[in-house]
């Protein structure tokens, strides 16, 4: 078989919107089909529901308001298959002000052999590969997690904070608390 | 579901995260290098979208934005290709998603300013899902190129962004589509962030005289490798290797 090497991947620029968020864009009047990945709750399913308050921090500690941020994550039975009610997967971007990224989502359940967690994609100007980081849960048991312990003592970089309605976490791209990010 | 591990990623042919003459990469970049891990179900699944998901008029970037009857402005292009894998085989049924500046090299979004006019009938975003042998295709207008802030003189060249899933979300991928001869490709910061001469090669799109439509439009061939995954393990290798 032949061997083709990976397409070479380009930041996706300022306007990441048009194509991903189109709403956010401003281009509510167009014939199209719904903004994907907007929603993840999306009937009454079973499990935690969670508010996830994201923020990404460039190297001059300033949020970065052109982010796009898609999560990938297990059901609360942590199952990766979803069904009508609960999509696995959402998108946001972050605001074009203020910098904050919110999903709606639910708490995830524990994957075979890992600790509950949410795999994390960013893509931004500036970035030229989107970066693959994930988040944690402080209440939950990570001790055995076979990921977050290789991340040694940066492991506290990916734990998320707990708040009245779910959970908020920082991404710093740089700097003395910069994020562990993954070669997958 | 195909259990094999994706192969490692060749970074070879990406951008580094620090490229100084692409300035919005200097307060952008981990310092830190990339953490090794080992691929769990986490990475090695992704979302799948059906066609329900999309409009009908999604891949047709003349028509998607236009007023009933009417058409966006420049030159008619459609943009087509396949996505394969590692391998070289066809990936069907994956989300791709393309967004564009118009024809002038103004994008329908808030935040540019650029000189040139909007067109009411172009939006500049469209999507559709890859067919069973793995081809897609747009019709579009050829976007313009474009001045950027970038602490000089800088233009983009004329392009066209591309956002692709793929069976896992550690395949996931976005990208630029170039033009063929466009002489800006040489001088972009951007498209020269990627360190491999062939591997920028492959983000140039092709004329296709072959897909062109007398007195109608004319075709660009583009075709789109994500990640593969591992070679196949034979059973007559060790075993727990």
């Amino acid at each position: 078989m032949p061997q083709l090497k990976e397409s070479p991947s380009q930041t996706a620029g300022p306007y990441v919107h048009i194509g991903c968020t189109p709403q956010m864009a401003g281009l509510e009047a167009r014939a199209m089909g719904p903004q994907l990945g907007e929603r993840m709750v999306l009937g009454s399913p079973t499990g935690d529901r969670i508010t996830l308050d994201l923020h990404v921090f460039d190297g001059a500690g300033d949020a970065v308001t052109d982010a796009l941020i898609e999560i990938w994550q297990p059901t609360p039975q942590g199952q990766f298959t979803g069904d009508d009610q609960f999509c696995n997967w959402g998108r946001q971007a972050t605001d074009l002000t203020s910098g904050q990224a919110v999903f709606q989502t639910l708490k995830p359940g524990a994957p075979v052999g890992q600790a509950p967690h949410i795999l994390v994609w960013i893509v931004a100007r500036g970035i030229g590969l989107g970066l693959t980081t994930r988040i944690y849960f402080p209440d939950e048991d990570n001790a055995d997690d076979p990921v977050l312990a290789l991340a040694g003592d940066r492991a506290a970089t990916l734990i998320a904070r707990k708040t009245a309605g779910g959970y908020a976490h920082a991404v710093h791209l740089q700097g003395p608390s910069e994020t562990v990010f993954f070669d997958v | 579901m195909d259990d094999t591990p994706f192969a490692p990623r060749d970074f070879s042919v990406h951008p580094p995260p620090l490229w100084p003459d692409y300035r919005s990469t200097h307060l952008r970049a981990p310092q830190q290098p990339l953490l090794q891990m080992p691929q769990t179900q986490t990475e090695m699944t992704g979302p799948t979208f059906g066609h329900a998901a999309l409009g009908p008029l999604d891949s047709d970037l003349i028509v998607n934005y236009a007023a009933a009857g009417q058409s966006a402005q420049g030159p008619r292009i459609l943009v087509h290709g396949k996505l394969l894998d590692g391998q070289g085989r066809a990936v069907p049924g994956k989300l791709i998603e393309v967004w564009q500046a118009n024809a002038g090299g103004r994008y329908r979004h808030v935040n540019d300013g650029y000189l040139a006019p909007l067109d009411d009938n172009f939006g500049g975003c469209g999507r559709c899902i890859t067919a069973p042998d793995g081809s897609f295709a747009f019709r579009t207008v050829q976007p313009g190129p474009y001045p950027w802030p970038n602490g000089g003189n800088d233009w983009r060249p004329a392009h066209i962004h591309f956002s692709v899933f793929g069976d896992g979300f550690a395949q996931r991928l976005i990208t630029q589509m170039y033009f063929e001869g466009d002489p800006h490709i040489a001088r972009c910061p951007i498209a020269q962030s990627i360190p491999d001469a062939a591997a920028l090669d492959r983000l140039v799109a092709r004329l296709d005289m072959d897909r062109t439509v007398a007195m109608d439009i004319r075709a660009y061939r583009f075709d789109i490798v994500l990640r593969g995954r591992q070679a196949t393990v034979f059973e007559n290798k060790p075993q727990g290797t």
